[in-house]
């Protein structure tokens, strides 16, 4: 494993460069100031979980890809994707530990001249920041403490489970995201079933079932009264930023829930001005925000 | 057809040797541990508003050998994959990894919804799972965002080589 843990090499994937921009622009802005460097990948492949329903054997070989080139350039991988960086970690651990399979991967990487070796690790932005950044650097690059915001936060499913294969955070009562909304200063609230799946990946299968649970965790939020969710994953984001309006056309009801890319709510805390953070392609109106803030004195 | 008797298990549909074939799939192992305690349905949040998604009743169909009747199965692809199911079952098995497997299964056989074959096909062109608009790559510049990395379909179809759902994908291209 490289021990750099102030140079990453930056794994998109395909959801952010699609339609999640704001996440990765103030992503790379939050991490510049936290002093972390990026590298881009020199090629990219989707990390593979899209095709593993249909295919695991096709998943692996394309995760292993990556895995292989970070390999080569010799820097840890960092996700802005909890769906990539699960992946990666998962098949990272498969194919150190089962050596049959590993020879087999390595036969069709092979032909593409790459080969996987293990030397390497894939961290979410997310672990990055609580284990290599670390509480106190945050804490220090805080300089408009956002006192004045009650938000929620939403984890998504990837950076937690299967903990056999993630091991980072407790799956059932997570507390990482928690501290690092708190490390802006603003309270973290809790509500019900905080570890709920957002229901994107049933979107196209049954969109039906997808907008009901999205539902259910946007009313569960109105019920602790806070002002916004902060996600940490662009399907997630996608599923309540782009369909909160849906949602309260189709059910009859109102939230006006914001939802904030992590990012954007510790680079507004680190006082990097909001229209460097790209809060205009959000879909559900964030000015009432981003007015207490600017308009608070401290 | 009465619903009852559509429901009705028929002893030729039963292929007793499913649940093995299953459990040496990467994921599968476990299966035959499951107990049917219920553990997966009542903490699966698709459950909770599908009539028809049970992740108990495909373990139990699996570990029956209703082979046809699982993998024709529309609600196989519902789980999405939260893995809540995997997380919390006291037996250990890896739920939503079998589902995963009957997926596979079901794919091998040309069960498979439309939108997995376009992601398919677009990561063998470009390396993405989506077609990124060539607006969205301009714009990356005037956000002041690095340029987007390429992908390198030769190199991905190489390491690839004879991967069966690409032979499936190929099948159902000629037929169009």
């Amino acid at each position: 494993m490289s021990e750099n843990k102030n140079k990453y090499l930056m794994f998109l994937g395909c959801a952010i460069p699609y339609r999640v921009s704001a996440y990765e622009i103030s992503a790379r802005k939050m991490l510049q100031k936290l002093g972390v460097e990026l590298v881009e990948m020199p090629e990219f492949n989707c990390c593979g979980l899209p095709l593993d329903p249909v295919s695991h054997e096709m998943m692996l070989i394309l995760a292993a890809r990556n895995l292989a080139l970070a390999e080569q350039k010799g820097l840890n991988i960092i996700t802005l994707c909890p769906g990539c960086a699960g992946t990666l970690k998962k098949v990272n651990k498969i194919l150190k530990e089962d050596k049959a399979l590993r020879e087999e991967i390595n036969k069709h990487l092979k032909e593409a001249g790459l080969e996987f070796k293990g030397t390497v690790d894939a961290k979410h932005l997310m672990q990055v920041l609580i284990e290599d950044v670390g509480l106190e650097r945050i804490k220090n690059s805080v300089v408009k403490p956002l006192t004045m915001l009650k938000v929620a936060e939403h984890n998504g499913c990837h950076i937690l489970r299967p903990k056999e294969y993630i091991g980072f955070d407790d799956p059932e009562d997570p507390k990482t995201l928690k501290t690092l909304i708190e490390a802006t200063g603003a309270t973290c609230l809790d509500y019900m079933d905080e570890t709920e799946c957002c229901g994107a990946p049933s979107v196209g299968v049954s969109d039906k079932v997808a907008l009901q649970l999205a539902r259910d965790k946007l009313n569960h939020i109105k019920m602790v009264d806070a002002e916004a969710m902060i996600t940490i994953c662009p399907f997630c984001h996608i599923m309540y930023d782009t369909n909160e309006l849906r949602i309260e056309k189709m059910f009859n009801e109102t939230y006006g829930i914001p939802i904030l890319h992590y990012p954007q709510l510790l680079g507004l805390a680190m006082g990097i001005k909001p229209e460097e953070l790209a809060f205009n392609e959000l879909r559900v109106d964030v000015s009432k925000i981003l007015k207490k803030v600017t308009e608070s004195e401290n | 057809m009465s619903e009852t008797e559509e429901k009705r298990i028929k002893a030729s549909e039963i292929d007793p040797k499913f649940k093995y074939e299953i459990a040496k799939m990467h994921g599968g192992e476990k299966l035959m541990r499951c107990f049917q305690c219920g553990t997966c349905t009542s903490d699966c949040p698709v459950a909770r508003f599908s009539e028809t998604y049970r992740p108990r009743q495909i373990i139990r169909m699996a570990q029956l050998g209703l082979r046809e009747r699982v993998l024709s199965s529309d609600t196989l692809w519902l789980c999405a994959a939260c893995f809540t199911c995997t997380d919390r079952c006291p037996q250990d098995v890896e739920v939503a990894s079998v589902i995963r497997v009957l997926r596979n299964l079901a794919a091998e056989k040309g069960y498979v919804p439309q939108v997995f074959k376009e992601q398919a096909t677009s990561i063998l062109e470009s390396g993405y799972a989506y077609k990124i608009p060539e607006l969205r790559i301009k714009k990356r510049e005037t956000s002041g965002l690095p340029p987007l990395p390429k992908g390198n379909p030769e190199s991905i179809r190489k390491s690839l080589g004879d991967v069966g759902f690409l032979k499936f994908l190929e099948c159902a291209g000629e037929k169009k």
